[in-house]
């Protein structure tokens, strides 16, 4: 018996540190952003490129669809109403609070995020980081931050084009497709949309992104190093940002309403 | 040299779409008329029913915004509803025997306050009242006028 309760107390307390040492982890990178902001911008830039441009494949497609399935979905359970005029409020209200952020970071957390942590986590179990130690290079300023920060800038403009494009995808859909009035589609989003709709997709975001790339830089450099721990370490990217970007969702909007 | 320069490229195509996708968000989705005047004055006026006029609706002369609805209350001793609005200060010279009505943008649109021109020689200014007005049209008093009529057509 007090075998167990020696483990819940000593899981408990790991638990307690592993939160502890996430939140000084995100402490150092922001340390070290303005430095490297001003010193090697093209490091970033190129992070840009892994994150952002290469991820936009896969948002445009599923921005298409998931805009096309709400517009499929509002005309066919609107027009029980005689409402069908409404899809593009209802499409556009949906998709720039709720899904264009939270689809485009669980999308994020998938196909950037996995290859981050893996990078990372390769660079750690082949020594890589060590070495840089070696020659008095700062892993964490060197590989950590850049790719931090890439993820950071990259989010909200996905989440933007995700948003666009499933506009442009309902559009399709309801107005070509369906015969909707193109000039009632957008007046009745407009009318209806306010800028704190907006504001609270960036707001959205602007989080998601924070935490999105956050979680697979540390679980990256957690790495246990053997070609098992980069394999878990992907998996759990993928987990814990779809909880924690889930739970966060839930708690802005309750705030934001 | 020549990947960098295709990075680059990549990179800057990626941010300029994620940036006019912002911009079309904002300015196109988001929306309706915002009125916005540095100097303005308020007059009100007073209606049997208002329907569902809200605070901030739009106030409209020949369909363009030039003011915008800050309180709607009832009054208890005209038994009426009081709809005070602020109109921009540009927009001096409307007769102040113009008359008010509550109309609807589209067939379930929101409601807001329409003005139409009178004839006389003096003009609203700040505090001033509007006697004319319309109410809103209820759609529940409209079919029951309509079932009213119907019904005493097909007797005759």
């Amino acid at each position: 018996m007090p075998t167990l309760f020696k483990d819940i107390y000593e899981d408990t307390l790991e638990f307690v540190r592993t939160f502890g040492a996430f939140q000084l982890f995100f402490l150092r990178l922001v340390r070290h952003t303005p430095r490297m902001v001003v010193r090697r911008p093209g490091l970033i830039i190129k992070q840009i490129y892994n994150t952002g441009t290469l991820s936009l494949v896969i948002i445009m497609v599923c921005g298409l669809f998931v805009g096309g399935v709400l517009g499929l979905q509002g005309y066919s359970n609107l027009s029980r109403f005689n409402a069908e005029d409404s899809v593009g409020a209802v499409v556009a209200l949906a998709l720039l609070k709720e899904l264009g952020p939270v689809i485009t970071a669980l999308l994020f957390a998938g196909r950037a995020g996995t290859a981050l942590s893996s990078e990372i986590g390769l660079m750690k179990a082949t020594d890589q980081l060590s070495a840089m130690e070696m020659m008095a290079v700062n892993p964490v300023r060197r590989v950590l931050v850049p790719r931090f920060l890439g993820g950071v800038v990259a989010m909200p403009l996905l989440v933007a084009i995700f948003t666009c494009i499933g506009l442009f995808g309902a559009h399709i859909v309801a107005v070509d497709l369906l015969g909707v009035d193109v000039g009632a589609f957008w007046q009745q989003m407009q009318l209806s949309v306010s800028a704190d709709d907006v504001r609270e997709g960036v707001l959205k975001s602007f989080v998601f992104g924070i935490v999105a790339s956050l979680l697979a830089v540390w679980e990256g450099y957690n790495t246990i190093p053997t070609a098992e721990g980069v394999g878990r370490a992907t998996t759990r990217t993928v987990v814990i940002t779809a909880i924690c970007v889930l739970i966060l969702d839930f708690m802005i909007t309750a705030v934001m309403l | 040299m020549q990947q960098t320069r295709a990075v680059e490229i990549g990179t800057g195509l990626f941010v300029l779409l994620g940036m006019s996708a912002i911009f079309f968000l904002t300015t196109q989705t988001a929306g309706g008329e915002r009125f916005s005047a540095d100097k303005t004055f308020e007059v009100q006026a007073n209606f049997d029913n208002v329907g569902s006029l809200k605070p901030r609706a739009p106030v409209a002369m020949s369909g363009v915004t030039i003011g915008r609805v800050i309180d709607v209350s009832f009054d208890p001793v005209t038994l009426q509803a009081n709809v005070r609005m602020i109109i921009d200060s540009r927009y001096d010279q409307i007769p102040d025997d113009s008359d008010a009505s509550i109309l609807t943008a589209g067939l379930l649109g929101s409601q807001y306050v329409g003005l139409q021109a009178g004839g006389s020689d003096t003009y609203l200014e700040n505090d001033s009242e509007i006697y004319f007005t319309q109410s809103a049209i209820v759609l529940e008093n409209l079919i029951g006028k309509f079932l009213v009529n119907s019904g005493s057509g097909s007797d005759e």
